[in-house]
This record gives structure tokens, C-alpha cells and sequence, in this order.
């Protein structure tokens, strides 16, 4: 390679880190990773400049799974596409569906019953559940820790899943939530059922921890990997446990207060050190907030009517206006952007995907670190190809 | 919010005056209306609503563009006309057709994550679909504009200016157009790429420039 001042990898501006081009430093490799790589989660490259081992410059490149979902979103009813949200973040398609119905609701105005928004929240803490659990058991997968502590995480995931099914129809794609309410009742065997699910969680999440949280590789290869600091995460727009880990209290579910979470107390917990450990034990300590607000809910859901008997099924059409709804999802905020020009199809139809907008910082995390870290930081981000490509 | 759009286009305007700001009203139950800010001052604009105490909005939520295709409105106006042979009036009706441009928007939705508060909406409008399409970046002021307005302008086709890396982001380098526009016509093959079976095809029609002839059997010779 030439004279590392004209070097095409390396462009003006490019990278923080220079590299030095001397006896002991070589010429830059260029290393793309992905699109078919275990630990990219999904079909996401990642092109990364390497000056030995240290990552230098790297540039996530996406794409290979968009569908264009927003111009699908636009050529559909407003009820057709919901299905089509489950296919967004494919783990939590019952929050998928809640931020496009409240969105909706926020457009037409419609109103949602009590034990409608009672089966939201527990349907939606239940998500979270399985996704932080998952997300766990990946990192660590990513870590090296190979196969039994995902198998513990898909084992626990299941049985939520078992419960969506139930509810449902569906394991994953659960297409639940309608406007003005939720698509089916839970008979009270179903409540019960959740109940003893979320009782004996907290005892699994200890054996977890104990078997994890303390365990010296995790430590090494996870504390002071990938530092966000707090002012980088709020202008970058990351949202979710990655911003808490970073030291700041932005919950929607507090913010916003959407749904009926002000209800319920619970708390948020906040990182210290904003890095890859953080970002674990943000979503263990979630979960056990998770637990907590599921226990209220499961304990006070009142019977009565699950949708709003007003609402219009078919032949829905909203008044000409634009809404944008937005709730706490479990890889952060997920919101949808809605105009309507009083046709039954929505004019503009936008999914605010929050593990896209995360992946905003990714590059900053891995500068300097490893290619080896690389992957642990980018299993901490939690990002689903399903969404961020669309 | 604290204070109503109103309010906070004048203060926008005693701060920068000369500035474009306009409140656009949301007809909607959610009620969220929009500032629709001028090209120009938009970039200070945006600064100043990050920086400015009561406001502090430093959270660009979401980023997005939406098209607004030229319309054609037709005008009917009804008009009575006399009739010179004194029987009734006659109502003529007379159409005029009015053009209404049709602009790329952006709208970007902020929030504030120290004082709690949001959304505020604002947008900016190109000047038309084809040659005008440059907007201000606003990725200096909040980082999280990166990469949506790199889909704004892959899927959209609006350029933003002073944006550090606008590259094509969902759809691949070589594409063209701009899939989320209305007026969108999807190619026959857009998966048509030139392979090197391509290059031998042309090699094949510069050594033999009539396919026909090439193709032709030989006179009297083997059976079809």
C-alpha cells in the first residue's frame, strides 16, 4: 500500500484513531464481517478497518432484508398492516403492535378499555421479559460462554412464548393488538397460568445471575468495552437500556406515561459506567422491574370488554390530521408516524425503529477495541435486522 | 409542551428576525402541531431550540420525509348568464384548474430528555421534485439525524447539505431512484445487474455483427 496520508481507507475525517504506519505497525486491513456471520444477528455487515487487531474506522453497511414496509404500509388499510408490524423487531411483535395501535388511537382518537390497556401492559412487560432474556443469552454466546446459557435463556423464552401462543395463535407473530382495544379475551385460566410464569421467574433470573453476573471472562470481556458516555447517547438519539445505561433516566413508560403505567410503581434503573457490562445488567435489573409491574397488573386486571364497542373494524377511516406514537419498547423507543389524508389507506405510514437509530453510535463504541469486542458490543446494542432494514 | 407554538414562533422570530416560521395546524385528536421552518435560518433555528432553556430539546426522536406529489386542483365556480332570448337564466359552470406544486418534506420530532417534555414537530419544505430538492443538514445539531436522513435521502431523494457522510443506506449504491416516492414506477428487473455473462454477450455481437446471419445453419445442412 502507499504512503498512509493517500491510503482509500483511510479518508480525510474518516477515523478518530490514526493509525501509524512504522516497523511495528503494518498496512491497515480492511475486514468486512457479515452479512452471513453468526454474531452479526441477522444479514448486517460490518466494514472494519483494522490496524493489527484495533478497529480503526468501521462502517455498518444494512439493507439486505428492506422490503420497503413503509411503502407496504401505504398501499394497505390501516388494519392490514398490523400483521406486517410483527415482522419489524420479529422478538417482540406484541410491542410492534401496541406502538402501531396506540399511534392509530392517537390519530382517530379512539378510546381503549380498562382491561384492554390491563392485557397491553402485561402482554408488552411479557415481551420485555423474553427479549432482555434473549439478549442476555446471545451476549454471552457472543462472549464465548457457547450454547448453555442461550439454551437456559430460550428455555425460560419459551414458556412466554407458550403463553403468547396460547393467547394468540401465534408464538412470534402475534398480530394482537386492534384499535380501540386487543384482538381476543384472556380466559382466566390464562391469567392464572401467567401468574405462576412470572412467580417462578425471578428464582430463574437468580440462578442466571449467579451462574453470569459474577463470572470473571464475562467481566473481563465486557466492563470498559464500549464506553457511551451520556451527552454522545441523548444527541445520537439511542433510546431504551442503552441510553439508562448510559446514565440517563429517559423512560417512556415514566415520560410519557402512556397505557397505565402510572399506576404501577416501579423503578428505572440507571448504568454507571455506560459500557458493556452496564448495558447487561441494565436489562437483568429491567427484568426484574418487569416482574414486579407484572405481578400489579396480573393481581388488579378488572373484567369487562376488551374493545371499545364504537370502534370500527372495517371501513375504518380516520379524519385528515398526522399523529406520531411512540412507546418504550424493549430495544427502545418505537414509534409510528401517521398522516392520513381521510382515505381508508394512510397517506404516509413511518416506523421509527429504534435499534436503527442505536446503531447510530456503533462505530464510536468500537473504535480502538478489538475486532473480538466488536462483536460483544454490537450483542449489546440489541438490534434486529427485521427492523432496522424494514 | 410549555408554551404554544405561537408563542414560540415569536420568540423564534424576535431571536432571528427575517426568518421563515410558520405553525402549521394538526386537525387530528393528537392535536401535535408543526413549525414548518424556512431553508434558510433553519440550522440556527434548530440550535437555538436545543440550547434555549425552556425548551432544551435534545432528543431528535424521529426523522422522516414525506411526498407531496404536484396536484391539479379543479375549481368549479357556478355563474348565471342571462338568456338573450328571455326565457330562463342558465347556470354555467366554469372549471378552472388550479396547479398546486408538489415540495419533498422532512419532519423531524423532538423531545427533551432533561426537562421531560415533548414532542415539537418541525419540517422544512423543498422548493420543488426535481432540481430543487437541497435541504440544511440538521445532523451537526443532533447526531441522530445521521442515519435517517440518509434514508430520507436514499428512499426520498432530498440532499441534505453539510451532512458528513449522505450515502444510499437501505437500497444498494447503484440504484437510481427513489423507491417512497408517490410517483414511483418499479422497474421490470431491478435486480438486473451487468455480469460478465453481459460483457461476453457484447464480445459475441463485435465478432459477429449480424446475430441472424451467425445464427443461420449452414446452406443445406442439418435438420431443425
Amino acid at each position: 500500500m502507499s504512503a498512509l496520508g493517500e491510503s482509500p481507507l483511510l479518508p480525510a475525517g474518516g477515523a478518530r484513531v490514526r493509525a501509524v504506519n512504522d516497523e511495528f505497525h503494518g498496512d491497515l486491513l480492511e475486514v468486512s464481517m457479515g452479512p452471513h456471520h453468526p454474531s452479526t444477528h441477522g444479514v448486517f455487515r460490518m466494514v472494519a478497518t483494522l490496524d493489527g487487531e484495533r478497529i480503526v474506522k468501521l462502517k455498518p453497511v444494512f439493507g439486505y432484508l428492506h422490503r420497503n414496509h413503509e411503502k407496504i404500509g401505504e398501499s394497505t388499510t390501516y388494519l392490514s398492516s398490523m400483521p406486517y408490524t410483527d415482522r419489524l423487531d420479529y422478538l417482540n411483535s406484541m410491542t410492534n403492535n401496541w406502538a402501531y395501535a396506540l399511534a392509530v388511537e392517537k390519530l382517530a382518537g379512539l378510546p381503549v378499555p380498562e382491561r384492554a390497556e390491563y392485557l397491553r401492559v402485561i402482554l408488552a412487560e411479557l415481551s420485555r421479559l423474553q427479549n432482555h432474556i434473549c439478549l442476555a443469552g446471545f451476549l454471552l454466546q457472543d462472549t464465548g460462554a457457547s450454547g448453555t446459557p442461550l439454551m437456559y435463556a430460550f428455555r425460560e423464552r419459551e414458556k412466554i412464548l407458550g403463553l403468547f401462543e396460547s393467547l394468540s395463535g401465534s408464538r412470534m407473530m402475534c398480530n394482537y393488538q386492534r384499535f380501540g382495544g386487543c384482538r381476543v379475551d384472556a380466559p382466566p385460566d390464562w391469567i392464572l397460568r401467567a401468574r405462576q410464569l412470572v412467580d417462578g421467574f425471578g428464582a430463574f433470573l437468580d440462578e442466571f445471575e449467579e451462574l453470569v453476573t459474577g463470572n470473571e471472562i464475562v467481566m473481563a470481556r465486557t466492563q470498559g468495552i464500549g464506553v457511551l458516555t451520556a451527552a454522545a447517547a441523548v444527541s445520537a438519539g439511542v433510546t431504551g437500556p442503552m441510553l439508562r445505561a448510559a446514565g440517563v433516566g429517559y423512560d417512556i413508560r415514566k415520560v410519557d406515561g402512556y397505557g397505565l403505567y402510572p399506576r404501577f410503581s416501579f423503578r428505572v434503573p440507571i448504568g454507571a459506567h455506560g459500557d458493556t457490562y452496564d448495558r447487561y445488567m441494565i436489562r437483568i435489573l429491567e427484568m426484574r422491574e418487569s416482574i414486579s409491574i407484572l405481578q400489579q397488573a396480573l393481581r388488579d386486571i378488572p373484567e369487562g370488554p376488551i374493545m371499545d364497542p364504537k370502534a370500527k373494524i372495517r371501513g375504518f377511516r380516520p379524519k385528515p390530521g398526522e399523529a406520531y406514537g411512540r412507546i418504550e419498547g424493549p430495544k427502545g423507543e418505537i414509534g409510528f408516524y401517521l398522516i392520513s389524508d381521510g382515505t381508508p389507506n394512510p397517506y404516509r405510514y413511518r416506523v421509527r425503529p429504534p435499534s436503527f437509530v442505536n446503531l447510530t453510535v456503533l462505530e464510536d463504541l468500537c473504535l480502538g477495541h478489538t475486532i473480538a469486542d466488536s462483536v460483544v458490543v454490537l450483542g449489546s446494542i440489541d438490534i434486529v435486522l427485521g427492523e432496522v432494514d424494514r | 409542551m410549555i408554551e404554544t407554538l405561537e408563542s414560540l414562533s415569536q420568540r423564534i422570530l424576535t431571536r432571528f428576525p427575517g426568518a421563515e416560521v410558520l405553525v402549521v395546524p394538526n386537525p387530528a385528536p393528537a392535536a401535535q402541531h408543526s413549525l414548518l421552518l424556512g431553508a434558510g435560518q433553519a440550522r440556527a433555528i434548530a440550535e437555538f431550540l436545543r440550547d434555549d432553556g425552556a425548551l432544551k430539546l435534545d432528543l431528535c426522536s424521529n426523522v422522516t420525509g414525506v411526498d407531496w406529489p404536484e396536484k391539479v386542483i379543479v375549481e368549479t365556480a357556478k355563474s348565471s348568464v342571462s338568456d338573450p332570448a328571455g326565457g330562463p337564466d342558465k347556470v354555467v359552470e366554469v372549471k378552472t384548474e388550479r396547479r398546486q406544486p408538489g415540495c419533498l418534506e422532512v419532519v423531524y420530532h423532538l423531545y427533551s430528555v432533561s426537562l421531560k417534555h415533548g414532542p415539537l414537530v418541525i419540517r422544512m419544505r423543498t422548493a420543488d421534485r426535481a432540481a430543487g430538492v437541497t435541504l440544511p443538514s440538521l445532523t451537526p445539531v443532533w447526531r441522530a439525524a445521521e442515519f435517517q436522513e440518509r434514508e430520507v435521502f436514499d428512499l426520498f431523494g432530498v440532499v441534505f447539505e453539510g451532512h458528513p457522510d449522505l450515502r444510499r443506506i437501505l437500497m444498494w449504491d447503484g440504484f437510481k431512484d427513489h423507491p417512497m416516492r408517490k410517483d414511483y414506477v418499479e422497474p421490470e428487473d431491478y435486480e438486473w445487474e451487468p455480469t460478465p455473462h453481459g460483457d461476453l454477450l457484447a464480445k459475441v455481437k463485435l465478432m459477429h455483427p449480424d446475430p441472424a446471419a451467425a445464427a443461420s445453419p449452414p446452406a443445406g445442412g442439418a435438420k431443425p
